[in-house]
């Protein structure tokens, strides 16, 4: 590539990211800002979040938002988990009829869902609430587990359970000591996948909620039209909280991928 | 193994009653009209009639079809150079831009678009810039120009990773082929790596054109209270005016649409493959 060209495409590629990033700094040197004002900067303070820190009902929505996505990832993991595992043993009928249905909340608008689970609630006269709105998040978090685990079930040796009970292990053990270890990859991906789409949500969880139980989202979203920079600090709070985890995990794989590296060095120097 | 198949069987019950269960009331409920109880149900189009002689509502429709297809076209414009440059950079590069580009969908939604009400104001930092050098200022906020921005924000990263993906799977050895039969740089892009980036740029339009047409915080945001977009209108039938069975019919009537097009693009995706192919 020539030089000038390829200043030409880092020039663009900073406009792209400045397009990118350039909200994100915006909401965290506002979530700072001495004033009401959402245009000017008037100094630095941390009033916001002291507002925030005494706002019961964005107090509550953080808690609720880790606890929906807590209980949702691990009740869908383990459902997912099971029922993929189950699904790769059962007949082709069986397995397409099961993924097709796993199509409608991964297809359907969201807001489709979100208005059939909220007829569906008060035709049975359920009291929307928490246990709906968790409810909600572990159904339309199960097909991407699924979804994320059926890769890994496909390559794997059908002989080995079958194996490892022909040696005396109850099915039980020989799901937990032989499946599960081999398709862990797929399993933490969807536990991943699981926690991230509940954290996130919005248009589910406000049609599947009520009696004051609101997430994140929905705070932001009855907050908005009245000048608020304490929706700045929960944005900021919610951005770093991100940025942790995601720095968190990458270390992490970097540590065990470095772990596994020293471990088959050390493999082969044995073998030879 | 049929102890494993038995696993299954809870879940089978769980999505008929929380997946199946619910989809089966939408199409019930835009069959009929309200003060109906289960019991005497009567099935009607009343809801649809009402629906297609309303010029309010085609016209609602409309525009969401309208906003959603420049939020695509946009995103594809915007977003197929990006792809294009990180495809090319080195293998180190490519994960720290993936990294880059994603980073910004894993924050809320929400989140997100609120951080454009400031920006957009009268007094925001995009009309004290144009200020500087004599333009403006512009209205932007509560328009239909700070919905398309807010959408085309919110999802330019899934275009651009799709189309980065299909560019990837190439063979650089194809671009090399054009370049000793003599076709010059733009030619070897338009007659080489675009074709062969076309499943990406499919699959990008349906990440990017189904959320556009169906969402209603970004519209309600940024928009305003009287901007209505499809979702917009189907929420205020369930939230606000109460009439279930009129909002169940304009959500299947939307979900019709977009199942209409997702079968567009496949097929269109199908042919053009099976061309290449022969």
């Amino acid at each position: 590539m020539k030089p000038k060209k390829r200043v030409f495409g880092t020039v663009l590629m900073i406009l792209v990211v400045i397009f990118l990033y350039a909200p994100i700094v915006y909401t965290v040197i506002f979530s700072f800002n001495d004033s009401k004002s959402l245009t000017k900067f008037a100094g630095f303070s941390t009033r916001w979040y002291t507002k925030m820190a005494n706002d019961r009902d964005m107090k509550d929505a953080i808690y609720y938002t880790f606890v929906v996505a807590v209980l949702a990832t691990i009740i869908s993991t383990i459902i997912g988990t099971l029922t993929a595992i189950g699904l790769s043993k059962s007949n082709k009928i069986l397995r397409s009829c099961v993924e097709q249905v796993n199509e409608l909340p991964m297809m359907n608008p969201d807001i489709v869902t979100g208005i059939g689970l909220l007829m569906f609630f008060s035709a049975l006269h359920v009291d929307k609430g928490f246990a709906t709105l968790l409810l909600a998040h572990i159904m339309f978090c199960i097909p991407y587990v699924i979804l994320s685990i059926m890769p890994k079930l496909r390559s794997l040796d059908p002989n080995l359970a079958e194996a490892a009970m022909d040696l005396g292990a109850t099915p039980m053990r020989a799901l937990v000591k032989v499946i599960v270890p081999q398709i862990m990859p797929g399993i933490i991906s969807g536990a991943l996948i699981a926690f991230t789409m509940s954290f996130d949500d919005f248009v589910i969880s406000y049609f599947a909620t009520g009696n004051g139980v609101k997430n994140i989202s929905i705070i932001v979203y009855t907050m908005r039209m009245r000048v608020n920079p304490s929706i700045n600090a929960l944005s900021t709070v919610v951005i770093a909280l991100l940025t942790i985890g995601l720095i968190l995990y990458n270390v992490f794989s970097a540590v065990v991928a470095r772990r596994r590296e020293r471990e088959e060095k050390r493999l082969r120097e044995q073998a030879e | 193994m049929k102890q494993f198949r038995r696993m299954t069987y809870p879940y089978i019950v769980w999505a008929l009653i929380l997946i199946v269960a619910p989809m089966l009331l939408i199409v019930l409920y835009a069959f009929t009209t309200k003060g109906n109880d289960v019991v005497t149900t009567k099935f009607t189009l009343e809801n649809f009639v009402k629906f297609f002689s309303d010029p309010l509502f085609l016209k609602v429709l409309l525009r969401s079809l309208k906003v959603a297809a420049i939020t695509t076209v946009a995103c594809l414009l915007l977003g197929y150079f990006p792809a294009y440059y990180i495809a090319r950079s080195s293998e180190k590069f490519k994960m720290r831009w993936v990294l880059i580009i994603t980073f910004p969908t894993w924050i809320n939604l929400l989140v997100r678009t609120y951080a454009w009400t400031g920006i957009l104001q009268d007094d925001g930092i995009i009309n004290t810039m144009l200020g500087w050098i004599g333009l403006g200022p512009y209205e932007m906020m509560y328009t239909e120009f700070a919905v398309i921005v807010g959408m085309i924000y919110n999802f330019l990263p899934f275009m651009v990773l799709q189309i980065y993906t299909s560019l990837t799977k190439m063979d650089g050895s194809l671009l090399e082929a054009a370049n000793d039969l003599g076709a010059n740089k733009f030619q070897s892009f338009l007659r080489v790596t675009l074709p062969l980036s076309l499943p990406g740029i499919i699959s990008g339009i349906t990440l990017v054109f189904l959320p556009a047409v169906s969402s209603f915080c970004i519209p309600n945001m940024l928009g305003g209270g009287q901007y209505m977009l499809v979702g917009n209108m189907i929420e205020q039938y369930f939230q606000s005016a109460g009439d279930w069975n009129f909002g169940s019919a304009i959500s299947l009537i939307m979900a019709i649409i977009i199942i209409f097009s997702m079968y567009l693009t496949k097929k269109v995706d199908v042919t053009e493959r099976g061309e290449a192919d022969a």
